[in-house]
């Protein structure tokens, strides 16, 4: 491991974290444009980050540590996620540490913590969200694996940069398998990041909600350690679909030019999804809270579909 | 003499025989709460110890064997230490060293039987299962194994005077016994004609594949019972949480692994090459045991039974891990049969460490609030700080959460599934990556499980005034906890050595070596050709270090103000802890989505009722459409009998003389 390769990861992860909240103001921005509403500017995550880093921290009374350390946990788990998904380059030092299935596994962690820190202070709807949230994460976990396993199939491996690295050197092969894959990823990232049509993110309505429930009692600093790290999770989630489906353009070598256009081509391929998540987030309409496993259960049978395309056709 | 006292086995066997002999020194004071636990406990911890160094050591060591001349005439003992014995000797050790320190802090006076002759019972459970693992003919495995299920049995119930623990207790004996007869059948089938009941003697018959099979099947139904596949499942939420809490880790964390010792065993080693197509019985019973068991895991509402329901989650991940293995195994993929195969060990040692820690966990709780009911705990955190740090340790790891141990195994699981498209039978091929998916849902709805069980008992508020009062556990339980949260986060963070040391473990049943690169000891890669890596240290370290920089950084750029206040209660200002989410709620969605698991009985209240009631009591449905009917036959059939039993002398001499006449027809 050379001095530049820790250079360029550590570089990768400062990028990731800067780059995730613009992400979410541009699906915001995009989702104004297409309601008809008049858009908040670009930047308008940071300066929420920023607003709630300088207030005092209200925290419960009868709140435990645990209560205290999640959000730094959940964000340390986030930006180790961060670390190990190739968005830009695949020859990282980091990407090592784990596989696929250790990322799934990370998310599970940050999730849970989420969760318990929700039931901390023992109110109605932290509880509430975290049942809810743990719902959703068991229904989605399966689908994803299925998503994984069939990019696995066709690379061999489960390690994400050797996957997007077979995928992108291949000539431009479409393969159905990972067509209908894609579909069911694109499912599990809507539900994974409390988007809709399972989870409204700019609602306080306390039946439908599940993200905002999980977050009620934060404040101040934790609170924006928990909203960076949602931002962080949703740009992640985004990056493994690059990985897996539109892998082209990621820099295998460490070289300064490949490295610039990689850059700007997850800049571009960033744009696209953001405006994609928009759309789908303004024609779909939010699902009942029990109608989510149906959701996620048409999610599963796409990626198992791809599985039996991959199995049978060998596509 | 100390040539002899070198070897491994005769040390393991002198260890195991002093459990035996602190247990009869229980005796000598039966009444005596400290000589139990401030003398013999913390001996019994020591020798649990030392058996687990020594067994650490023999798995590199060469197998031996000894024949010792106790027992019936012509019947002696044979005993017998290969790396797979001591793998789980290990297991044995370790787990109750952990276990036997809680346990010296945890007995009191009070109720039930006297201190002294739970010690006898207890370490006599802890021997049996030891020479269970040592046995190397049918004649003393049975005499292990029937000496473990006696033992247990009253450990279990401990409380008799209880009517619930007493039927609980005779249920766990009735089908203790149902499987020991069931491996006994086995073991005569496994003989092959040579009336030889050594191991060597099954090892060395040749069985034709039709005899073979009904000896597989036998033994799963056997070993089955005592690990609690289902349907063989009903005995464990009933006796593991009606044992006290020592006990029920170890039946949890030990006991249920000698049924995987015995199924590996029969298996692997007695019946030599296993037929693919067994595996997938195990695969399919597995699997349905995992699901089925974390579904009625996340549906209860005591918590001794939540945990005995995850115990049978978890074996049914172990048995389907080996029912992958003997699928590679027997279409000749041997790589991916090592992997499934270790994964199988891995896990089991894992559960070993991470259950006995939850199952300790609620010992604890247990003694400071006197409550098993989840809807009357509540914010232990506060009052238990030491015993809800170390049980959310365990809590995570069974989880299956990276960086601690629950993780690694599934892993290798997931990674050996993997493998099953490429399995030389159609069909087979593609069934079996979905079965990881519904392994993957296991795990996730684990996760749902744990949240629901530590989020109860100790997070949110007290749901009791009477909670207030709870203590921390004493410094003994807390150092047995430490022991088994330690071993949870070293099995996690270390698993290329764990690996290494059980590949010994899986060469002498044939399984080749994974292989490894020595130099970077803190990635774990099995797999070079696949270039798949998973390296929890890094993981731990990335994770920690960013979660300093993060604090050290608010704290450098902002400021650490804190305000105090009561919770956001919408503006009501009523909050009290009955509006918290109950362990019934956190089980709805579960209740909701997998209906057809369960047999639930509702009573709603109408709009006109003076005193609304809202009740829903949830039940397994295989105890009543299989063992209610069963025990109604079994009922009907012995009073069919019954009436031969007349009660008056001048039938039954009628009977004898029948008998006679009949004995001679045939004689003559």
């Amino acid at each position: 491991m050379s001095a530049f390769d820790a250079l360029a990861q550590i570089l990768g992860i400062f990028a990731a974290l800067l780059a995730a909240p613009l992400f979410l103001g541009w699906v915001n921005q995009c989702r104004a444009w297409l309601q008809n509403k008049s858009a908040p500017p670009l930047t308008q995550p940071y300066r929420g980050i920023r607003k709630l880093f300088y207030k005092d921290a209200v925290i419960a009374s009868n709140a435990s540590p645990l209560f205290r350390l999640a959000p730094y946990i959940v964000f340390g788990t986030m930006v180790t996620a961060a670390a190990i998904i190739p968005s830009v380059a695949t020859r990282l030092p980091f990407t090592r540490a784990a596989d696929a299935i250790a990322l799934v596994g990370l998310f599970a962690t940050a999730r849970v913590f989420v969760s318990l820190a929700a039931m901390d202070v023992g109110t109605a709807f932290g509880t509430l969200g975290a049942r809810r949230e743990m719902m959703i994460g068991f229904l989605a976990e399966p689908a994803l694996l299925m998503v994984i396993f069939v990019a696995s199939l066709i690379s061999a491996t489960t390690a994400l940069p050797q996957i997007s690295e077979l995928l992108a050197t291949q000539s431009l092969a479409l393969y159905p398998s990972l067509a209908f894959t894609a579909v069911a990823f694109t499912m599990v990232l809507l539900a994974e990041n409390a988007r809709i049509p399972v989870d409204n993110p700019a609602t306080h309505l306390e039946l439908t909600m599940i993200h905002e429930a999980l977050l009620l009692e934060y404040s101040a600093r934790h609170l924006a350690l928990m909203e960076w790290a949602a931002a962080l999770k949703l740009f992640n989630y985004v990056c493994i679909g690059f990985a897996l489906f539109i892998p082209w353009g990621l820099a295998t070598s460490q070289a300064p030019f490949v490295l610039t256009l990689s850059l700007l081509l997850l800049g571009a391929k960033l744009v696209l999804a953001g405006a994609g998540i928009a759309l789908i987030e303004t024609v779909s309409a939010k699902l009942r809270v029990f109608r989510a496993p149906e959701f996620l259960a048409t999610a599963f049978l796409f990626a198992v579909l791809g599985l039996l395309v991959r199995l049978l056709l060998g596509a | 003499m100390t040539q002899a006292l070198s070897s491994p086995l005769a040390l393991c066997s002198l260890l195991l025989s002093a459990w035996a002999v602190i247990g009869f020194a229980g005796l000598l004071r039966p009444a005596s709460v400290a000589f139990a636990g401030r003398t013999l406990f913390p001996l019994g911890a020591l020798c649990g110890a030392a058996l687990a160094f020594v067994a650490a050591t023999s798995l590199t060591a060469p197998t031996e064997q000894i024949v010792l001349p106790i027992g019936l005439p012509d019947l002696p003992v044979h005993l017998r230490l290969d790396s797979l014995s001591s793998a789980f000797l290990f297991l044995l050790g370790a787990a109750a060293t952990g276990i036997s320190i809680f346990a010296a802090g945890y007995f009191r006076r009070g109720e039930g039987t006297p201190p002294g002759l739970m010690c006898l019972q207890y370490h006599l459970f802890l021997a049996s299962m030891g020479f269970v693992l040592l046995a190397n003919d049918a004649y003393g495995f049975m005499l292990a194994w029937e000496t473990m299920a006696l033992s247990s049995y009253f450990l279990v119930t401990t409380q008799h005077r209880i009517p619930e623990i007493r039927s609980a207790g005779f249920l766990y004996l009735l089908i203790a016994h149902v499987g020991a007869i069931a491996i006994l059948l086995s073991f005569g089938v496994m003989q092959g004609g040579t009336w030889q009941f050594t191991f060597d003697a099954m090892r060395r018959a040749q069985l034709d594949p039709v005899w073979a099979a009904i000896a597989f099947l036998l033994a799963l139904f056997g070993f089955g019972a005592k690990a609690g596949l289902v349907p063989m499942h009903v005995w464990l939420p009933e006796a593991h949480p009606a044992a006290p809490s020592p006990v029920s880790a170890l039946m949890s964390g030990v006991m249920l692994k000698t049924a995987l010792y015995g199924m590996l065993r029969v298996t692997f080693d007695l019946l030599g090459e296993p037929a693919w197509w067994w595996g997938l019985i195990l695969l399919a019973l597995g699997l349905f045991t995992a699901l089925y068991g974390v579904i009625f895991a996340a549906a209860q509402t005591d918590m001794k039974r939540l945990l005995a329901y995850s115990s049978i989650e978890n074996m049914g991940v172990i048995f389907s891990g080996m029912g992958l293995a003997i699928v590679f195994a027997g279409t000749g993929m041997r790589t991916a049969a090592s992997l499934a195969l270790i994964a199988v060990l891995y896990h089991a040692l894992n559960h070993a460490f991470m259950k006995s820690l939850l199952f300790l966990g609620t010992g604890a709780v247990l003694h400071a609030t006197g409550e098993r009911n989840l809807g009357r705990l509540g914010g232990l955190i506060h009052r238990m700080p030491w015993v809800a740090w170390l049980t959310l340790v365990g809590a995570l790891a069974i989880a299956g959460l990276p960086p601690l141990n629950g993780f690694v195994s599934e892993w290798l699981l997931l990674q050996s599934f993997l493998f099953a498209s490429e399995v030389p039978r159609p069909f087979v091929n593609m069934l079996l990556p979905l079965g990881a998916a519904l392994l993957v849902l296991a795990a996730a709805l684990a996760g749902y499980v744990m949240v629901k069980f530590f989020g109860v008992i100790f997070l949110g508020q007290p749901r009791e005034a009477t909670l207030k009062e709870a203590h921390d556990a004493g410094i003994v339980e807390r150092t047995g906890l430490a022991w088994l949260a330690v071993g949870c986060v070293l099995l996690g963070l270390f698993p290329a050595q764990v690996i290494a040391l059980l590949s010994h473990v899986i060469e002498p049943l044939g399984f080749s070596e994974l292989a490894f690169d020595d130099r970077s000891w803190w990635l774990l890669a099995p797999l070079p050709q696949r270039q798949t890596s998973y390296s929890p240290l890094a993981f731990l370290a990335v994770i920690l270090v960013v979660v300093l920089l993060t604090i050290v950084a608010v704290r450098f750029f902002y400021h650490q103000r804190i305000r105090r206040s009561a919770p956001w209660d919408c503006g009501f200002g009523r909050l009290n802890s009955r509006m918290q989410d109950t362990a019934e709620g956190f089980g709805q969605p579960i209740r909701h989505l997998f209906t057809p698991f369960f047999a639930m009985v509702r009573e709603l209240p109408s709009p006109f009722d003076a005193a609304p009631r809202y009740r829903v009591v949830v039940s397994d449905r295989i105890w009543r459409g299989l063992y209610l009917p069963l025990g109604a036959l079994v009922r009907r059939v012995a009073n069919a009998v019954a009436w031969l039993q007349q009660g008056r002398i001048a039938t039954y001499l009628l009977y004898s003389f029948i008998t006679l006449v009949s004995l001679l027809a045939l004689m003559l």
